[in-house]
């Protein structure tokens, strides 16, 4: 199996799109938060190399060239970020006050939890970037010396958190306002926290959307001071 | 014709993903260029140097496909499975933790912040 595929552009690209295709499939089957399309397919993906012992790097030979867009990609959210900017009009302080406490806390409570835990400073700089979307993170990770997948992971596990503790979470810190229950959830847990602030309501769900970013690009620089703790 | 315009639009995407990709090169920061692109797309946006219909399209493809950019580069755990197991467990604790604490954190911050801000407003109005 491996001979045949070696140096196989498409193997890795078809491969790829296949397999996110049963992800969104088994998203709409199954409502479990853990089971979003991306999971799914890294799961599928690793099983079948695993299964039929094809090299990782066959795999990656075509896989790589899909990633080549991640970086326009992430220019992109600018487009989204910028059509919110009206709503950060409204209440600029209690915006970037809200969210800049909430990077923060992520930079304080994760440095403070890694040295109780003795991790290193690839396996700390991995974590740092846990709540923020997958765009940003991941180049964090890289960037810091950390491992982009594993932080994909740690991500992954933060946004599943978030999505299914939102509610309980806004009740325990009494957090009743519809601005503050978006802005929570968007700057603890992205993407995957957004699309549970958008089925809690309007507001909420565009004010964890605005965030994803603006938390984002805090958290780059509030990076540059906190990984070098550890 | 929607096609061309799909393409024009691309193109200054891809101009902008290029200019950060030369100050990432040049700016001796540990900054990706993928952000540096993110902030002068969002500057060139904000003083219409950039005008929203320009890109519109285009971007809204790209954040769209996102989540399927991020497979091939998660599945490099199959490289890194050691590393896995070696932090799972600190992994999934500071992971859990720390995201109750953000949330709850954030939340509440955000509420004083909004509600501190209402009171001022709605006293200004009433001296008017």
């Amino acid at each position: 199996m491996n001979e045949i595929l070696t140096d196989s552009t498409f193997f890795g690209m078809f491969l790829t799109l296949a397999c996110y295709q049963v992800g969104v499939l088994v998203k709409r089957k199954v409502k479990v938060a853990l089971a979003t399309p991306l999971l799914v397919a890294v799961v599928l993906i690793i099983g079948i190399l695993l299964v039929f012992h094809i090299d990782y790097e066959n795999y990656e030979n075509g896989a790589k060239y899909i990633s080549y867009f991640l970086t326009p990609a992430t220019v992109s959210l600018a487009v989204p970020l910028y059509r919110r900017m009206t709503l950060l009009k409204k209440h600029p302080a209690a915006i970037f006050g809200g969210i800049a406490s909430g990077v923060l806390t992520a930079m304080v409570s994760i440095f403070l939890l890694s040295l109780v835990f003795g991790l290193t400073h690839e396996q700390y700089v991995t974590i740092l970037p846990k709540s923020i979307t997958t765009a940003i993170g991941m180049g964090v990770s890289d960037k810091m010396g950390g491992i982009p997948a594993l932080t994909v992971v740690a991500i992954s596990i933060t946004g599943v958190t978030g999505t299914v503790l939102a509610e309980v979470i806004c009740k325990l810190f009494r957090i009743r306002e519809p601005i503050a229950k978006g802005l929570a959830i968007g700057t603890a847990a992205h993407a995957l926290g957004t699309s549970k602030a958008m089925e809690i309501g309007e507001i909420e769900g565009a004010m964890s959307s605005l965030s994803i970013v603006v938390a984002g690009i805090m958290t780059v620089l509030a990076v540059q001071v906190f990984g070098g703790f550890i | 014709m929607r096609i061309l315009k799909f393409i024009k639009q691309l193109t200054i995407i891809m101009a902008v993903a290029f200019l950060a990709e030369l100050m990432e090169r040049l700016i001796p920061l540990p900054i990706a260029a993928s952000m540096y692109g993110l902030v002068l797309m969002l500057l060139g946006l904000i003083t219409k140097v950039i005008p929203l219909e320009k890109v519109e399209g285009a971007a809204d493809f790209l954040v769209e496909i996102l989540p399927v950019l991020f497979v091939p580069p998660t599945v490099s755990i199959i490289a890194n499975i050691d590393a896995l197991k070696d932090i799972l467990i600190p992994l999934v604790v500071i992971c859990f933790s720390t995201t109750v604490l953000i949330m709850g954190v954030t939340g509440w911050v955000t509420q004083a912040l909004f509600r501190r801000g209402e009171k001022t407003r709605k006293k200004e109005e009433d001296h008017e």
